[in-house]
């Protein structure tokens, strides 16, 4: 999708140049690496229960304080991080692949193909995105692994559109009627020659996408149908959080906080790709 | 622009059945069939009752039969019956809480647009300025906050700290001795916290959109044409540039209302709100077929006519849809 050259020589500097995306970019891997390493990094476990430290506020041993279990929040935030991740990166790893897929197929097919996808995108957009999630799940039960495709079912039409249009774009430039002249199937040309030029904001929408799914399945969690306790997710302890809401403001800032600052990180890294991959704003 | 809006009204109908169709294939998701999830759940339905509902979903047929059973029932607004202890039907159930969630989002929309049109506008006139950048980390935080966790926040200083508004449902206890004035207050007071949670949700998206279209029409030649004329640079901004930018907001309005409708769940469940989400959301927890499925219908509905809405405000606003 970025050719090495185009990378180093445009790409990269640019997206250097953007102080605010290269913050977000530097806040999502220290994220990332602090998720990768929260079973050395935390200080206690985070399913131990300890019924004689309940609901203590922050302090030197606790930073974040503990829950109505008893249980530090700062070592349940940190290991939260690998469940938001690992919901993030799923999630848009589905809706990605199967965005493009239908993005791909509707714009170098056209006709009454193209037609019928497109019309499925349409009426998958008329549902209220989270109605329809709460929905499946109400039928099925509630598992990280079904949270992981819902978002990811429910998430890909943005994908499709973009890629589709790409594609109407690039099927008719010469190169494509070249490698059509010489043989190449069809498949051969849409995988070869024409997905390549087409990925570049399937980038952007799978990071600002990120960000989206970390904010669904929190909220998902914080209403109890999410990532189930004694797992870990921002989501359920905001949940608890909010049941103390009277005695224990901690339990509700800091996850909140966390929340915050990973999705602000992925926003502003994806908008500095967009700017950065955007034709039109060479400065 | 007859033939337009007919055109235009034509094509919902495909729509509809795409989302019935859709709607359909999640109850079949469902391990189990709704009738033994229900009496599962209630050991008190008899034999007759387990027939009778075997009998409205038509489940002795096939799938497609009972596809076209289930629309037609809908055709004529027949959503079933809760699973819920009271058995009501679904659509009387649905139909007393629309009207709570209907006004508190299109009150929210208002707020939003009122709010994001002058920040982006200004946003947009004070380009690359303080003005801008201080509206972009604005911006940025409003996408990034969790709705729920500013509600929780919210909650926290006004309600529990403050004390100065409540934190949940639409009235205090015995409400109805004040007078219209008071109770108008006590509704104001209630509704000020969920309003502003639902109304924050997208204004950071419609400011910023905002600002993009602004920036577009403000390098338009007729622009500079009424800067060259003498027109004073407010005149320029808010009557000819903003007329212009205001277009693609309308569709922007359109396409808000899913995002609406399905964040009231969330506010309405934190701040018990008798309205639809909530509804949802105790049809969610209590596997309450008939419900789940019918508020996932109606809100798909609902969006389409919003778009529709959208789009015909659109043709009124702009001569060169309507006549092209």
């Amino acid at each position: 999708m970025l050719r090495t050259s185009f990378f180093y020589a445009v790409f990269w500097p640019r997206l250097r140049r953007n102080r605010l995306a290269m913050l977000g970019g530097v806040a999502v891997v220290t994220l990332f690496m602090l998720s990768l390493l929260a079973p050395w990094l935390s200080p206690y476990q985070p399913a131990t229960i300890n019924a004689w430290n309940v609901l203590q506020p922050p302090s030197w041993h606790h930073w974040f304080g503990t829950d109505e279990l008893g249980r530090d929040v700062l070592t349940r935030v940190l290991w939260g991080a690998r469940i938001s991740l690992k919901v993030g990166f799923v999630a848009v790893g589905i809706a990605a692949v199967l965005g493009t897929a239908v993005g791909l197929v509707a714009g170098y097919y056209g006709g009454w193909l193209d037609n019928l996808l497109m019309r499925l995108v349409d009426i998958m957009l008329c549902f209220p995105a989270f109605f329809l999630i709460l929905a499946v799940i109400a039928f099925l039960q509630p598992s990280i692994w079904i949270i992981m495709a819902i978002i990811g079912l429910t998430g890909w039409m943005g994908v499709a559109r973009l890629v589709r249009a790409e594609v109407l774009a690039i099927r008719e430039m010469e190169y494509i009627q070249a490698a059509r002249c010489i043989g190449c199937s069809d498949l051969r040309i849409m995988v070869r020659h024409v997905l390549p030029n087409a990925l570049s904001p399937v980038l952007v929408a799978a990071t600002l996408g990120v960000a989206g799914a970390i904010l669904t399945e929190s909220a998902l969690s914080f209403l109890g149908i999410g990532v189930q306790p004694p797992t870990a997710s921002w989501g359920n302890i905001l949940s608890s959080g909010k049941d103390y809401i009277e005695f224990a403001w901690w339990l509700s800032l800091f996850p909140g906080l966390a929340i915050l600052i990973t999705v602000l990180s992925y926003n502003l890294l994806g908008e500095g790709i967009r700017d950065a991959l955007d034709p039109r704003s060479l400065r | 622009m007859a033939t337009y809006l007919l055109r235009r009204i034509l094509l919902l109908i495909p729509l509809m059945l795409g989302i019935t169709l859709i709607t359909f294939t999640v109850i079949h998701l469902a391990p189990g069939e709704p009738v033994e999830m229900q009496i599962a759940m209630n050991p008190k339905v008899g034999k007759d009752a387990r027939e009778r509902l075997q009998k409205f979903y038509g489940l002795d047929k096939p799938l497609h039969v009972q596809y076209i059973t289930w629309v037609t029932h809908l055709a004529h607004l027949d959503f079933g019956r809760s699973f819920s202890s009271d058995n009501r039907p679904v659509v009387d159930k649905i139909t007393e809480r629309l009207p709570i969630t209907l006004s508190l989002n299109i009150i929210a929309l208002l707020i939003e647009f009122g709010l994001a049109i002058p920040i982006g506008v200004l946003a947009a006139v004070y380009r690359d300025t303080l003005v801008d950048k201080g509206i972009t980390v604005f911006v940025f935080l409003g996408f990034a906050v969790p709705t729920f966790w500013l509600a929780l926040l919210l909650m926290y200083f006004f309600g529990v700290k403050l004390n100065w508004l409540p934190i949940s449902g639409l009235h205090t206890l015995g409400y109805e001795h004040y007078s219209w004035l008071g109770r108008l207050w006590d509704l104001a007071r209630h509704l000020f916290m969920p309003i502003l949670v639902a109304s924050f949700g997208s204004l950071a998206g419609v400011s910023r959109y905002m600002r993009s279209a602004m920036l577009q029409v403000i390098e338009q030649d007729y622009i500079t044409t009424a800067r060259a004329k003498g027109l004073p640079e407010r005149v320029v901004i808010w009557r000819h540039a903003l007329r212009n930018a205001l277009l693609p907001l309308i569709t922007l309005a359109g396409f808000s209302i899913p995002g609406l409708i399905g964040g009231s769940v969330i506010f309405e469940t934190i701040f018990s709100i008798p309205g639809m989400g909530q509804l949802f959301y105790q049809g969610v927890m209590s596997r309450d077929y008939p419900v789940v499925m019918g508020i996932l219908v109606i809100g798909a509905f609902l969006t389409l006519l919003g778009n529709l809405l959208s789009d015909i405000s659109y043709a009124l606003a702009d001569p060169r849809i309507r006549q092209g």
